[in-house]
């Protein structure tokens, strides 16, 4: 306000001093700690006052709906928020310089790591699959990622371990790394790069030097406060939607239904679900809610599992983004060894763990 | 004296703005606010999206939306912050 000259550039930004933000993020982790702590009596307190026949079918879906999508959508918020704080500290580009001409096996074990870390958005499929192949990251590994990318994501994990307990999120967590990374060998084995669209292999990728972005604390944390806008702000729907839906079937579905189309008893169950999964297109956040339900009602969990990976890892239209880059056989090679591997891990799910 | 001149200068400073981006909605809306950004600020700039997936790799970034100043490449991968627009566009 004070300055003489009316300059039409914006003055450099100062950075802000980290304290508010820091003392602001530990009074909203406690503020979180006791709502979290709240949601049973709190629940609980409600459904009594609500006027239903104790122990009815609806009485015991509405407790579960209300006790589950606060539980649900907190939990969801600090895992999203705690991802894209890690998050921040990585990007695509770093990725691809860190798995550039790097063997495979090792790579691909890398790459489906970073797939879990590296901020990706379905959008960005084919440029990043063009800049990883063009930057002589090897055709195998970059699969690894793409795979993992999608499959692993914290929405995945964040809703699991709310819904399903951390002993399920953990076991999605290395089973579908071990996709990603199995399959992605694979692929990789079969030198498949001959079936790439041609124009890809003519791509040069520039070097690029983006400026080192110095992030201050503050930075990151606002990267959290953003995820947690827009992830939360765009999935908190599917996630009532899909918990009303898990309602239904924990308070009217008998169990012996589910137990006989998912249970362990039943062997096709685990193909049909990922067959029936890779044309499905959904993000996590609306079928985790129906999977718990599921679970619950006695389905396997190798079984669910299965279909949750192959909803998510695989799916019509990413097949069509990615047509794009890839030939037809390839993408038919791509749906197969991914498909495999997830009917490999349900069936050896349910096969180790007897419930 | 120099009418002519003038608007010659005008157009030499004129800063040279492409977006990366296959067209979808973050690319769409990083356009829209480099282009606020710029209004508000005064900067003259030639916005230009670039949608061509051989162009976009061309630029060595692997994730966009991406942001290109002047053929300098300053912002790759999600929604950019006004005021980090603001700071490349004064640069």
């Amino acid at each position: 306000m004070s300055s003489c000259c009316s300059t039409p550039l914006a003055p450099p930004v100062k950075p802000p001093s980290a304290t508010p933000w820091l003392v602001g993020t530990v009074g909203a982790l406690l503020a979180w700690g006791l709502a979290y702590a709240a949601l049973e009596p709190v629940s609980g307190w409600v459904v009594s006052t609500l006027p239903l026949e104790p122990g009815s079918h609806l009485e015991d879906a509405i407790a579960f709906f209300l006790y589950d999508t606060p539980k649900v959508l907190l939990l969801l918020t600090l895992v999203v928020f705690a991802m894209g704080v890690v998050r921040s500290f990585f990007s695509a580009e770093r990725t691809r310089a860190l798995l550039a001409g790097r063997r495979e096996g090792v790579g691909n074990v890398a790459a489906a790591s970073l797939g879990i870390v590296t901020p990706f958005c379905s959008c960005s499929a084919v440029p990043l699959f063009i800049g990883f192949v063009s930057a002589g990251v090897p055709l195998g590994v970059t699969f690894s990622f793409l795979i993992a990318a999608p499959m692993v994501n914290e929405v995945a994990l964040g809703l699991l371990f709310a819904l399903v307990g951390w002993q399920v999120a953990l076991t999605y967590l290395g089973f579908g790394l071990g996709v990603a990374i199995l399959s992605g060998w694979v692929i990789g084995r079969l030198h498949l790069d001959g079936w790439l669209e041609p124009w890809v292999l003519k791509v040069r990728a520039g070097a690029v030097d983006l400026p080192v972005a110095q992030l201050t604390v503050v930075d990151r944390i606002r990267a959290g406060i953003d995820a947690v806008q827009d992830i939360v702000g765009k999935v908190w729907m599917w996630i009532i939607a899909g918990i009303a839906l898990g309602a239904v079937i924990h308070g009217y579905v008998p169990v012996d239904l589910i137990a006989a189309i998912m249970g362990r008893d039943a062997w096709w169950s685990v193909p049909a679900a990922v067959v029936i999964g890779i044309p499905m297109y959904s993000n996590a956040a609306g079928i985790i809610p129906v999977i718990q339900a599921l679970i619950a009602k006695g389905a396997a969990l190798g079984t669910v599992i299965a279909f949750m990976m192959s909803v998510i890892a695989l799916s019509a239209p990413e097949m069509i983004i990615l047509r794009k880059v890839l030939s037809t056989k390839l993408i038919a090679v791509f749906v197969g060894v991914v498909g495999l591997g997830i009917l490999a891990v349900g069936t050896l799910f349910n096969i180790l763990f007897v419930a | 004296m120099t009418p002519i001149r003038e608007p010659i200068a005008q157009e030499a400073k004129m800063k040279d703005v492409k977006v990366l981006g296959p067209g979808c909605k973050r690319c769409q809306a990083t356009a829209e606010m480099v282009q606020a950004e710029a209004d508000r600020l005064g900067v003259a700039i030639a916005l230009e999206k670039v949608t061509d997936y051989a162009a976009i790799a061309a630029f060595g970034i692997a994730a966009t939306p991406g942001i290109v100043i002047d053929g300098k490449v300053v912002h790759a991968g999600g929604l950019p912050r006004a005021e980090n627009i603001a700071l490349w566009l004064s640069a």
